[in-house]
Order: C-alpha cells, then sequence, then structure tokens
C-alpha cells in the first residue's frame, strides 16, 4: 500500500478534506496522515481520529500497521502556518 | 467474549490511568506502547498496564470495546482518552497533566 491510496482513501471517505499522507519508512506500513476538515468541527480528537479510521475501513485493520495522525480543522490549519 | 470484556472493565474500573499495550511497562514491544508509558512516567502517574499480545482475544476485543483500530488505548477515570498521538498531543498542549492529578485526585478522597 502507497501513500498515494492512502491519501485517496481518506479523501474518500471525508469530502472535501485536505489531505497529505507520508510513507514513514517506505515499507508501505507506516504512515504519517495530516488530515484538515471542516468535519472536525466541534469534535474532540478521539473522534476525529474516528472518523479518519473510518474512512480506511479495513484497509487500516489488515494493511496499515500503524498510522500517525494529525487532525485539524481548517481554521486551526490557517493558525498554525 | 463476554469474559474477556468483563476483564477490560474490572481493569479500567480499578485503575485511574489504565493502558492496554504491546509488551509490558519495562519490555514494550512497539514503539507507540513505550512513547505512551514514558509520557505517563514522566508525569510521574502511577497506571496499570495489561499486555495484548499476551492474549490475542483480549487485543480483539480492546479494539471493538473503544472502536479503536489501534494499540495501545489510554483510558483515564474509566474514558476512553486514545492512542499514542493523541496522549503525546496531549502532552505537549499541556492538557495530559491537569488530566491526570484530576484522575488521581478524585481516587484520594475515597
Amino acid at each position: 500500500m502507497d501513500a498515494k491510496e492512502v491519501e485517496e482513501l481518506i479523501a474518500r471517505g471525508i469530502p472535501g478534506a485536505h489531505v497529505e499522507v507520508r510513507d514513514l519508512t517506505g515499507s508501505g506500513d507506516h504512515f504519517e496522515a495530516l488530515v484538515v476538515s471542516e468535519a472536525f468541527e466541534g469534535k474532540g480528537l478521539v473522534e476525529r481520529h474516528q472518523v479518519v479510521y473510518n474512512a480506511l475501513g479495513d484497509a487500516m485493520r489488515v494493511r496499515v500497521h500503524a498510522l500517525t495522525l494529525k487532525t485539524l480543522t481548517p481554521s486551526q490549519h490557517r493558525n498554525r502556518r | 467474549m463476554a469474559e474477556v470484556i468483563e476483564q477490560i472493565e474490572s481493569a479500567i474500573r480499578g485503575n485511574k490511568i489504565m493502558i492496554f499495550m504491546k509488551g509490558t511497562r519495562t519490555f514494550p514491544q512497539c514503539g507507540f506502547s513505550a512513547a505512551t508509558v514514558q509520557i505517563f512516567d514522566e508525569l510521574g502517574a502511577p497506571y496499570g498496564t495489561m499486555d495484548v499480545l499476551a492474549d490475542p482475544e483480549l487485543r480483539d476485543a480492546i479494539k471493538r470495546y473503544s472502536n479503536w483500530p489501534t494499540i495501545p488505548q489510554v483510558f483515564i477515570d474509566g474514558k476512553f482518552v486514545g492512542g499514542c498521538d493523541i496522549i503525546r498531543e496531549l502532552y505537549d498542549s499541556g492538557e495530559l497533566e491537569p488530566m491526570v492529578k484530576a484522575a488521581l485526585g478524585a481516587g484520594a478522597g475515597r
């Protein structure tokens, strides 16, 4: 599984989200993802991560060993820049 | 199945901070589990752990119990708080320490 596939799965599951995925080890199972979406507005970290995990579905359970996640709302993302 | 759920719930009830992890606190078997227990060690907070690698049924059950696909999983005062990323984020932002203190303080009065 490459970073692009992970990116597409997340983007498909969270319409309108800005998604950046990096393969941390080059082995196709340890990834780091930045997801920026309005869907995170008003949600705690647990719920936000669950939204991303749900978008990944079976891939998360079977093919992805580790995913380091950063979940931001659009306004949080702007403030970081 | 019911038995393992009872095991999970009793661990969460019995420990103000409960960490389901890979390996043990002295010999973590995964970098994410190691990073998580290290944060609680830095805070000097007492915590319980259970090794999901020692019990495949537990490993499966805890994921379904909290609707969370990865290990480690941290529960503070009976509530699922998150995995390694969230704990790290809460620690870096300074939110984790008051949560831990509140949880431990709540137990001390009894």
